[in-house]
């Protein structure tokens, strides 16, 4: 034991008390880490308000509010009659409950202790508080596939990546909210049942499946992940019992548990997306009954009949598969996952999807934004995986490289790319620190290195020392106890690579830090400048720099609360259905739950030709008042006339002889809104809408559309079968009230005319008054 | 197993092998759970061909039942390999009382589902 450390670790303490001063510092860390993660989504209530973001949480916190008010069987059997008007929406059936029933028990358990919380302040807080048991969960995780130091900085870095924020902050009242804790957990317990061969992690494992399943459509992934895990190490000749074990045990529980959820159904047994869990499933009853029969038999003739049964029969099980898929009883592909091979697939055939934002394709800079350094360190990681290789970090790999396609294919799969993200930059970055904190040099090859005993200089560097490199295989120095519990792994008795001297490791240490300094900064700077928007109110600055809260949406939709019919019908684009319904309480044509894709088409077809077209459609849905967003004024970018495009699309997927793309263009294929805009656009319901009366606010200059940065003409579209009702202050919501049928029977544009006293000499032809009549 | 019909006197040699081997080499308590592996697979069969042959029409309560019949399979046939000495080296952390109490767990739970399910 002649090997010298580059500075002096204390001697004298017992293998006991640094078990204890670790776990200690572990838990502690863990907390910090727990707070850290819920604090920084905490930016969203303290910028704005204690508020739900967005548009699908709107839905899930009115289903919530059911949930809580009404009870579990008033919510599960729950029909909405005012989404989808008139063919109504039934609710209980084709969500996945998991998360209202979440926030539902929690608010009876607060109200059980007495504590009476608001059921929309549990909303709002549900998601940071499921973020800080997702540092817990992938710590765990994380811990399996490296050791604890690398589960602490695993845990700090899923707590404050924006990746995972962007779909947790405070008010993000979504299924993502808590689903990404159920992804890791499952994955955990997968891995711990499959590492140890363990029934009761394998029933856990499902437990959290069935409950991911409950939560997030998303579960096919786990669905998908598991078996392909179990594949390749079949696939790789690492068949053992333990997998069996663990493999069986979730599939058996977990697929039986998964079709509890109505929503899904027998999904499991009926479509392909399931298929490969249950081949999966089939072939290792196979191999293990092979196995068995091996053990008791050791003529070489019968084990090579028995490896070509083996085969025989998985190709007869995939040649099943295959023909049942043929003969329809399996439902083939759907076309949200083909979307996912082809991204060209979802704008040809199903326009719908291609139109949500958040399933476009990421663009380069959002790795960056999203994951900073650990999209440096990630293939580091996935590098250090391929260096051990045990089973477990088959399953990492493999998670790494399906990640990664997928979030190179949708932004809103960069959330499923974050944990393996933060959990491969983890294992790079602890070893790179084991690496550097390592007190032990290695050994000379020329001369004896010079002993370091500048004890003042690292006095810092000794107490973090014990808890970083527990586990790392090193010899111990001479003499000491410590180096008793650094020799738990087996290690050779010399070192032949190293670090000499400490000015190296002090200069990569330094520059870990910085990195992890700058990661900081970076995660709180997009947090509370990115991430933090609730969308349902906006923030600009005023000019001395404060901040000047635009509140049309809620000013509007509370507008449609107080001043129409409780059944007033109101049409606008799906994306403010789920808005709606959760603020102004009014039935909708359409909402963000997009399942019939004929009646957004619809909505698309009433919006995109022109008022005496329109009109029949709004009168036959029994509309009472068109909603339409416009930002022309303020400079409001996500505003219907930039979507219009898409309302043409799909109208046009469904009636493509009346509705066509390119009449909304110019001569020259531009989109324009000024006086060069094509007739069809100026024609079309949704210009009207969004630019009557707009050039009065200009007092005769010449009106500009901030968004567009285009001139309006200065004699607005005029309106007849429509009359403005509201207009928010800043004009982002506008609300037209549809009229009714003239009672003489005119028609409405003549009714007008002759209102206004215009035209009274050119007398309507009465042929066309009787059609009308 | 598929025996197939080229090399049939071979076959049921290693076949009689294979059963003799077996049933030297096996404790009574592997025999029991593999007999009770043997009952779970026909009832699973003959509620396949039920399905199959008659009708399927309370499809969740085939699947529950077919389901109850898979997973107890599995279920057993993992304490089957977690208590078989052969596999001591392969289950280092599961002792057979734990394993025990696995199967317990892993049954309760399986059974819980099955029940909600038949409707």
């Amino acid at each position: 034991m002649t090997a010298t450390t580059a500075y002096q670790v204390p001697a004298n303490l017992s293998p006991t008390t640094v078990a204890n001063t670790s776990s200690l510092l572990r838990i502690v860390a863990l907390a910090l880490i727990s707070g850290a993660a819920i604090a920084s989504r905490l930016f969203a209530v303290i910028n704005f308000e204690s508020i739900i973001h967005e548009f699908d949480p709107w839905f899930n916190y009115r289903a919530t509010k059911v949930l809580a008010s009404e009870g579990f069987y008033a919510f599960w059997n729950w029909f909405d009659p005012t989404a989808w008007y008139p063919l109504g929406r039934v609710v209980g059936g084709t969500i996945y409950p998991g998360l209202m029933a979440t926030s539902g028990v929690i608010y009876s358990a607060l109200r059980a202790v007495h504590l009476p919380v608001d059921i929309r302040n549990i909303c709002v807080l549900l998601a940071p508080g499921f973020s800080a048991l997702t540092a817990w969960a992938t710590y765990m995780f994380t811990k399996e596939m490296k050791d604890e130091s690398a589960g602490l900085l695993a845990a700090a870095f899923i707590g404050i990546v924006p990746g995972y924020i962007s779909r947790s902050v405070a008010g993000s009242y979504d299924n993502e909210a808590i689903a990404i804790f159920l992804l890791m957990f499952t994955f955990f317990a997968w891995i711990k049942a499959m590492k140890t061969g363990s029934a009761f992690f394998g029933t856990i494992a499902a437990l959290f499946y069935f409950y991911m399943v409950a939560a997030w459509g998303g579960y096919a992934f786990i669905t998908n992940m598991i078996p392909l895990h179990a594949l390749a190490l079949i696939l790789m000749g690492r068949y053992s019992s333990r997998l069996y074990v663990g493999y069986s045990s979730w599939y058996a529980v977990g697929t039986l548990a998964s079709m509890q959820v109505p929503f899904v159904g027998f999904q499991p047994v009926r479509t392909s997306e399931h298929m490969a869990a249950l081949g999966v499933f089939g072939l290792l009853q196979i191999i293990a009954f092979a196995e068995l029969v091996r053990s008791h038999v050791s003529s070489k003739q019968f084990q090579t009949l028995l490896f070509a049964s083996v085969i025989g029969l998985g190709l007869l099980g995939t040649a099943a598969i295959v023909g049942l898929t043929y003969k329809g009883w399996i439902a083939p592909w759907t076309g949200r996952f083909y979307s996912l091979w082809d991204t060209g697939y979802a704008k040809k055939y199903i326009p719908i999807i291609a139109s949500v934002s958040e399933h476009q394709p990421t663009a380069w800079p959002s790795f960056f934004m999203d994951l900073q350094f650990l999209i440096f360190l990630f293939p580091a990681g996935v590098i250090l995986c391929f260096k051990q290789l045990r089973d477990e970090h088959v399953f990492v790999i493999i998670y790494a490289i399906v990640a990664s396609y997928f979030a190179g294919v949708m932004v809103r799969l960069m959330l499923t790319l974050t944990p393996v993200v933060c959990v491969t930059a983890a294992i790079a970055f602890s070893t790179l620190l084991d690496t550097y904190l390592n007190p032990e040099e290695p050994e000379a090859i020329d001369e004896a290195p010079k002993p370091e005993a500048s004890t003042s200089a690292v006095a810092p560097d000794t107490s973090s020392a014990p808890t970083k490199k527990q586990k790392k295989a090193a010899p111990p120095p001479a003499g000491s106890t410590l180096a008793e519990l650094v020799t738990k792994a087996p290690g050779t008795s010399k070192r032949k690579t190293g670090v000499f001297g400490l000015d190296t490791r002090l200069l990569v240490v330094a520059n870990a830090i910085g990195m992890l300094v700058f990661f900081v900064w970076h995660c709180t700077w997009v947090t509370s400048n990115a991430y933090s928007s609730p969308s349902v109110v906006l923030a600009s600055s005023n000019p001395d720099g404060s901040q000047h809260i635009i509140d049309d949406f809620r000013e509007a939709y509370y507008w449609l609360r107080q001043n129409t019919a409780e059944d007033a019908v109101v049409m606008s684009w799906w994306d403010y259905g789920y808005q709606i319904a959760g603020m102004a309480d009014r039935p909708t044509l359409v909402d963000n739950n997009t399942w019939n894709n004929t009646h957004i088409a619809t909505v698309g077809k009433a919006m995109s030709s022109s008022e005496e077209v329109a009109y029949p459609i709004l009168r036959k849905h029994d509309v009472d008042y068109v909603l339409v967003i416009f930002g022309g004024l303020i400079g409001y970018s996500g505003d219907d006339i930039n979507k219009f495009l898409w309302m043409v699309r799909i109208a046009q997927g469904v009636w493509p002889d009346e509705i066509q793309e390119p009449n909304y263009f110019t001569r020259t294929g531009e989109y324009r809104v000024d006086d060069q805009a094509p007739q069809t656009m100026k024609d079309s319901l949704m210009y009207k809408m969004s630019y009557y009366r707009f050039a009065e606010l200009f007092g005769g200059n010449q009106p500009t559309d901030r968004v567009r940065g285009q001139q309006v003409p200065k004699t607005g579209p005029t309106l007849d079968y429509l009359d403005e009702a509201f207009t928010s202050e800043n004009w982002i919501v506008r609300i037209y009230q549809v009229k009714k049928e003239d009672p003489l029977g005119r028609d409405l544009k003549t009714a007008n005319a002759f209102e206004q006293g215009k035209k009274r000499k050119r007398t309507k032809p009465s042929p066309r008054r009787k059609a009308i009549a | 197993m598929a025996p197939s019909k080229t090399s049939q006197p071979t076959q049921s040699n290693a076949v009689l092998s294979l059963w003799k081997a077996y049933n030297e080499n096996t404790s009574t308590r592997l025999k029991s759970v593999d007999a009770f592996l043997v009952f779970l697979m026909l009832s699973g069969i003959a509620q396949f061909l039920y399905c199959i042959l008659v009708t399927n029409y309370p499809f969740n309560a085939f699947l529950a039942g077919f389901a109850s019949c898979v997973g107890q399979f599995v279920l057993t046939a993992s304490l089957r390999a977690q208590v078989n000495p052969q596999n001591r080296s392969e289950f280092k952390e599961v002792s057979p009382e734990r394993a025990f109490a696995d199967f317990a767990l892993g049954s309760i739970v399986l059974h819980f589902f099955v029940y909600n399910f038949l409707g």
